[in-house]
């Protein structure tokens, strides 16, 4: 059995035609993990003998008929911001490194109930926040494609894994583009669906309201597969959208065989086109152009007029709600307590001992636009312009049924290249709005730079629930 | 606007410990962040409603009914330290009380 490159849907026909088991499957998946994982550093741990009796109870109801879905016995990883029941769950955080997790989040339920085998605690930037992988308390990662560069963040573990073939896919989390940045540097595909198409009941949550869970994969049927096991409505996260889930999958096989973008309109926001992206990112989004026209959609120029706030409003907003979910870790009921003197001094010390530089720097951040006196000037109205923000989004999607847009500025940049924080900020430009905006949106490799012979990605973005029209042009884009 | 941020006055809100070169380093570092972002004074936004959230969902109702909730000891395992196994023990809350 050849693990490179497979997909998800390659590996459950071979399940299927019984070529390998689950067991011999995951045990081939450890093997590689041992042997690599040590130059690369996606894993932050894994319980091996979970995951084998996990694979030996698929197998066990694929021997008796019985399967859960298709996907019966497919593994699949997880950052460690996701809740798997009597996992850590430590956000690669040392606040958070004891606590054991005492329930699934709604997104792990939805893949053990087709049977996905949900493994291993991925690395990520802590709190996931930043867009390296360099925030992590614990460990480097590095890009698979090249290791002097960085994976991407904040879901730089799951990029890296997919990558390096150490599961088909995994689960990530996208706040500012956390799951497609990553996607882009690691050559994969990364979705950040809907805002309240994935529940974050057991996500951890950094800004609620623009946190989604999504897949990072080989191809755009495997997004699809994982979309289909965890999107829905959620009785445990009120912010879930009832509308009835699509197939994903089932779009995404439809777009691969028709293989035409006939009927689509794409609309190329000008104000991502014109601002300090490389000149390799520029070629590769003309010759993304150029596919996606030989394929028959149309192109049209459409605008987003507040994209150069959108920056600024991310984080404002996005430190201001993280330093109101932060605030529950003070070491008193979980996590690690450093005792101080008396109860406050704990929280004190506790915090301080507990959080990195860059958590500490967004949750100062975060209190200082909302403290008194500023919170008017800074956190309402970008609240104000968040609006505005949606409203651009809204109406260029009047004009057009997609987006076609760069993913990230340049390549996957060097370790320490930025070392200035609102630098590293500043390059999140392509993805930070559609989370503003709460629409969805997919990163997909299209092509090559061959200087550096690193991936550059285009992103599709779609209309609120637009994820199936998304993925049937993506899996049309993607054929080769 | 001042765009000048008291790191001590803030992280005290936060209920943050930082060391002197920290403090330092965070109110350099958070004054050209704050700089950036004060950018957004230059926008007329009168009349703007504010986006709290992208998805418009209202009301979102259950019935009020009891259901089981975690077993205790589940939750408990992860505190940092428990009394009787039934209470979380937290450090002195007043001074001059026992420990």
């Amino acid at each position: 059995m050849d693990i490179r490159k497979a997909t998800l849907h390659a590996l459950a026909d071979g399940l299927a035609k019984k070529e390998f088991s689950s067991r011999e499957l995951c045990q081939a998946y450890l093997d590689r993990i041992d042997a690599e994982d040590g130059k690369i550093g996606a894993f932050l741990e894994i319980d091996r003998e979970h995951m084998l009796q996990a694979a030996d109870a698929a197998d066990a109801r694929r021997a008796a008929g019985r399967v859960l879905s298709a996907c019966d016995g497919l593994p699949v990883a997880v950052k460690d911001n996701i809740a798997v029941k009597g996992e850590r769950c430590s956000c690669a955080s040392k606040l958070l490194e004891p606590v054991k997790s005492p329930y699934d989040a709604t997104a792990i339920t939805g893949l053990k109930a087709r049977g996905f085998i949900p493994f291993g605690r991925l690395n990520m930037d802590e709190f996931a926040m930043g867009s390296s992988c360099e925030n992590s308390a614990f460990r480097r990662t590095v890009n698979p494609l090249d290791p002097a560069r960085v994976p991407g963040g904040s879901s730089g573990g799951s990029a890296a894994c997919v990558a390096a073939d150490f599961a088909p896919a995994a689960l990530g989390s996208d706040t500012g583009g956390s799951i497609r940045q990553p996607a882009a540097f690691c050559g994969v595909v990364g979705v950040k669906p809907t805002y309240g198409r994935v529940s974050r009941y057991g996500l951890v949550a950094f800004a609620s309201s623009l946190d989604q869970i999504g897949p990072l994969s080989h191809d755009v049927e495997d997004a699809g597969m994982i979309l289909d096991a965890i999107a829905g409505v959620d009785r445990h996260d009120s912010t879930t959208l009832p509308a009835a889930v699509d197939s994903y999958a089932a779009a995404a096989v439809e777009g691969a065989k028709a293989g035409s973008l006939a009927g689509l309109r794409f609309g190329l926001p000008k104000e991502y086109f014109t601002s300090g992206m490389d000149a390799s990112v520029a070629k590769i989004m003309d010759e993304s152009i150029a596919r996606v026209r030989a394929l028959g959609g149309e192109i049209v120029d459409v605008s987003l007029p507040h994209t150069k706030y959108a920056v600024a409003v991310y984080y404002i907003i996005a430190t201001a709600e993280a330093s109101a979910n932060l605030a529950r870790f003070d070491g008193i009921r979980y996590g690690a307590r450093k005792e101080g003197d008396g109860l406050v001094d704990t929280y004190y010390k506790s915090r301080g001992a507990g959080f990195g530089d860059e958590v500490k720097r967004r949750i100062l951040l975060g209190t200082y636009v909302l403290s008194s006196g500023y919170y008017d000037a800074y956190y309402l109205r970008a609240q104000r312009v968040r609006t505005l923000i949606r409203k651009d989004f809204e109406e260029a999607f009047t004009r057009c049924d997609l987006l076609l847009t760069p993913v990230t500025p340049s390549v996957a940049f060097h370790f320490n290249e930025k070392n200035d924080p609102l630098q590293m900020y500043l390059s999140d430009i392509f993805t930070i709005a559609l989370n503003l905006s709460g629409h969805c949106g997919i990163s997909l490799p299209a092509g090559t730079d061959p200087e550096s012979g690193m991936p550059i990605a285009a992103q599709i973005m779609a209309p609120a629930l637009g994820e199936a029209r998304m993925l049937r042009a993506a899996a049309a884009f993607m054929r080769k | 606007m001042d765009s000048t941020i008291d790191i001590k006055y803030v992280a005290d809100l936060a209920r943050l410990e930082l060391s002197p070169e920290q403090s330092e380093k965070l109110q350099r570092e958070l004054g050209r962040v704050v700089e950036y972002i004060a950018e957004l004074a230059e926008l007329d936004v009168t009349g703007v409603e504010p986006t709290a959230h992208a998805a418009a969902l209202t009301n979102v109702w259950r019935e009020d009914a009891a259901e089981p909730s975690f077993p205790r000891a589940e939750m408990l395992a992860n505190a940092p330290g428990t009394i009787r196994d039934e209470l979380i023990k937290v450090p002195r809350v007043l001074p001059g009380e026992e420990e």
